[in-house]
């Protein structure tokens, strides 16, 4: 393992967006088992080093390779396209619209206590988001950086909804 | 030296090379520690056969400290300088502590951590701690007839970055070498899993003295990775004492209770809460030192509706994990019960609705923890053989963040990442020419940084004077596998290595953990200088015989100049190890360590090649 390697060469698998996760997994562990600073704990402490920025990078790797949205964005930065998540902003007006729609929902939810309201939110939310999957998927195979950059920033924007969501379940159940 | 000493799976150290090594529970009530002999976990036992050591250290004005039962017998007596459940001051400022109130002890609110005013003079927790530790240690050492190379010290998973670190200085001040710092649930599931070989989604739930930690585990071929943590620092056993001591006084009508007596009650409430646990009914009587008699009835069903909301509040927390975990009730195949409280049956209760299954009880909730800390402490320690090549992952439980404009923590690293974990983050200056700046880190998951707590200050000095906005400076967030943060900055337009100040607002510096050392009166007595010789001296023969070793196996892996190089520091280590100064044989070990470091990367990338080869895919 080589730190200049990328994520995709550490785990030996092809850079592309659709990934074998059982086969990741597998990986990652066969590689834990040998770098881990508990293979080390006494080792010289060059080695401890090592053996920690060695795991850490396969720490990194893995969750970045795990999630779909973090894997596109990592594929998009290998291509040097950078997904502007901070400066860029534009999105079709249709999608704005529906999020706003959306979390409009949300706050009415909340405040009503609305349990049934709130659980099919987040199941409707999910359907656009394996859509929106399916989308990049398709953009990154044709190699549309551009486009697949505007269905990230659109993905990440449903994460924060999501996560949003979530809040509100932990909410209404404690 | 492991990593110049990979053995193949089969191999494992000659009988005569094992190294002893220890795991130890430093609970809040009661401290444990276990050990490895011929392949099973066992707690080894003081000389009246008990496992358990009573976490209480007494103080007295000659210095002395007395540790366990000793002290606990006297704690009524001599409150004030009779230390009880002090795990929940580590690491923890005055206005952090739970019931201050109805502690006896005389708090010094001192920068950082509280400390304690004893006929000893102030000790901070961590030296109290290290006094247990200490007793730990002599009768693992006693039991062993033999010094000890390592430990696996336990905390709660729910520990933060201050509490970690507090122990792990606890454990350095009684002269043991920290292995690891594990969290409890983990070493829970270390010794159920193995014990069980099992496979699948776990939960563990650890209510012990002063803590509660929630884990949600997943077992499978040999590796024991933690999806989720969650708990709750400061809610433990000593809670349900405290609920049912203030119901006694309001039951008996008394006012302000003297030290002696609060420390009385509290007892009688301890032994009345476990005498509930398998009766109905428990009795609580008691000659107050002003005389008066006091006798008090309490059921089962009156303790239980006075601590249902304690047990309530660990409801959330579980919830939390799972959701983080992003898994499901039906998803768990076990609740695995650790933790003396967790024997109150409203708690089983309360487990059991939640995960809609039975908890799992068959392993000791007082022991089961320190058996799972041997475990790794034994293969820490280097005495791993073939069949136990198992693997830990473990979390981070809580968001690591930095202060930015206007109070609000920025999350840099978030709870739940498998350790270790790094992340650097982009910082620049906004005044011309500004040569320092300061960085603030933070452990929660608030979002007001007034709401998290303070872990440590950073000044960054020496940045290359530029315009506004023109100088990057890259600090990076490390943490390692015990859960513990490094920080450290580069300047990077210039390259220049900006120097870190750091002002921890917990914990000891090293040069405070030196000083306690020599400070302590123990240590004087058995001769640090001597004990800190032999250990560099150990520490050089194994590092000459494991470097030459690997040089033998994977000599293709040197150029010639460098394996003059190393040679050449070899032979100077060699010579050192006869000499008086430690110091000497450590700088020797170090340039050796330099010598090698290329050689040890190249190494592991062999060994990391061998494993993707698929050399082991069979065994996965």
């Amino acid at each position: 393992m080589n730190l200049d390697e990328n994520h995709f060469q550490i785990f030996g698998v092809p850079a592309q967006f659709d990934v074998d996760l059982l086969a990741l997994e597998t990986r990652y562990r066969e590689l834990q088992r040998e770098v881990h600073p508990d293979r080390f704990a006494s080792a010289s402490q060059a080695e401890q080093r090592v053996s920690m920025q060695l795991a850490t990078r396969v720490n990194e790797a893995y969750q970045t390779l795990k999630s779909p949205l973090t894997r596109a964005g990592y594929l998009l930065q290998l291509r040097g396209v950078d997904p502007e998540f901070e400066t860029n902003t534009a999105m079709p007006v249709e999608f704005l619209t529906d999020q706003m729609e959306r979390r409009e929902t949300l706050e009415q939810v909340v405040a009503a206590g609305d349990w049934e309201r709130l659980i099919a939110l987040s199941s409707n939310l999910r359907t656009e988001q394996d859509a929106l999957f399916g989308r990049i998927e398709r953009q990154l195979e044709a190699r549309d950086w551009k486009e697949a950059a505007t269905t990230l920033r659109q993905l990440k924007f449903l994460e924060k909804l999501s996560d949003e969501i979530g809040e509100a379940e932990e909410g209404m159940d404690s | 030296m492991a990593l110049l000493q990979i053995s193949e799976p089969g191999q494992s150290p000659a009988p005569h090379e094992r190294r002893l090594a220890v795991g130890i529970d430093l609970g809040t009530t009661n401290s444990l520690v276990a050990t490895m002999r011929n392949g099973i976990a066992v707690v080894l036992d003081d000389h009246d056969g008990q496992g358990l050591l009573p976490s209480i250290v007494r103080y007295f004005r000659d210095g002395r400290a007395v540790v366990g039962r000793d002290a606990e017998r006297e704690q009524a007596r001599d409150p004030k300088n009779t230390i009880v459940s002090v795990k929940r001051f580590m690491g923890r400022g005055l206005k952090d502590v739970t019931h201050a109130e109805n502690s006896p002890y005389d708090f010094v609110d001192s920068p950082g951590m509280v400390q304690l005013r004893t006929a000893a003079g102030v000790k901070s927790p961590v030296e109290v701690s290290s006094e247990i530790l200490k007793a730990l240690r002599a009768r693992a050492e006693e039991s062993l007839s033999g010094d000890l190379a390592g430990a696996v010290i336990t905390v709660p998973a729910y520990f933060d970055d201050a509490q970690r670190q507090a122990t792990k200085d606890a454990g350095k001040l009684a002269g043991l070498n920290v292995l690891r710092l594990l969290n409890e649930p983990t070493a829970a599931a270390i010794a159920y899993g193995l014990d069980n070989a099992a496979e699948g989604i776990y939960a563990v739930f650890d209510l012990g003295g002063g803590t509660f930690d929630i884990s949600i585990l997943k077992l499978s071929k040999g590796v024991f990775e933690v999806m989720a943590t969650n708990g709750d620092a400061a809610l433990g056993g000593d809670d349900f004492d405290q609920r049912l001591f203030r119901w006694v006084v309001e039951r008996a009508g008394l006012a302000l209770l003297p030290a002696e007596d609060t420390r009385l009650l509290l007892v009688k409430s301890r032994a009345a809460k476990e005498f509930l646990t398998a009766h109905l009914e428990a009795r609580i009587s008691a000659t107050l030192s002003g005389g008066a008699e006091l006798d008090v009835s309490v059921t089962q069903k009156d303790f239980q509706e006075m601590t249902r909301p304690l047990v309530a509040k660990t409801l959330a927390p579980a919830r939390k994990a799972l959701r983080d975990a992003g898994l499901d009730v039906a998803d768990v195949k076990g609740v695995v019960m650790v933790g003396g409280a967790t024997r109150m049956p409203h708690v089983q209760q309360a487990v059991a609705e939640l995960f809609r299954q039975a908890p799992l009880n068959n392993l000791d909730p007082d022991k089961v923890v320190a058996l799972g800390a041997a475990i790794q402490a034994d293969v820490l320690a280097g005495n791993r053989g073939s069949g136990d090549d198992w693997l830990l992952l473990d979390v981070i439980p809580l968001s690591l963040g930095i202060e930015t404009m206007g109070g609000l923590a920025e999350k840099v690293i978030p709870r739940n990442s498998t350790l270790p974990v790094a992340r650097a983050q982009e910082f620049t200056t906004f005044k011309d020419g500004q040569t320092a700046m300061s960085i603030h880190v933070v452990q929660g998951e608030r979002e007001l940084v007034a709401d998290c707590r303070s872990l440590a200050k950073f000044e960054l000095h020496g940045i290359p004077p530029m315009a506004a906005g023109a100088a990057r400076i890259r600090v990076t967030f490390q943490v390692d596998a015990d859960g513990l943060l490094a920080v450290s900055a580069r300047e990077s337009t210039t390259g220049v290595q900006a120097a870190i100040a750091v002002k921890p607002s917990y914990g000891l510096t090293d040069a405070q953990v030196t000083q306690m050392l020599r400070d302590s009166l123990d240590h004087a007595r058995d001769d640090v200088q001597l004990r800190v010789l032999r250990e560099q001296q150990v520490e050089g023969e194994r590092m000459l015989e494991a470097v030459e070793n690997a040089l033998r196996e994977d000599s293709d892996l040197v150029s010639p100049e460098e394996q003059g190089a190393v040679h050449a520091e070899l032979d100077a280590l060699r010579k050192t190890l006869s000499c008086t100064d430690h110091r000497t044989i450590k700088s020797a070990i170090e340039r050796v360590n330099r010598a090698t470091e290329g050689f040890a990367g190249r190494r592991m990338d062999r060994a990391v090649k061998r494993a993707l080869a698929g050399r082991k895919v069979e065994s996965l």
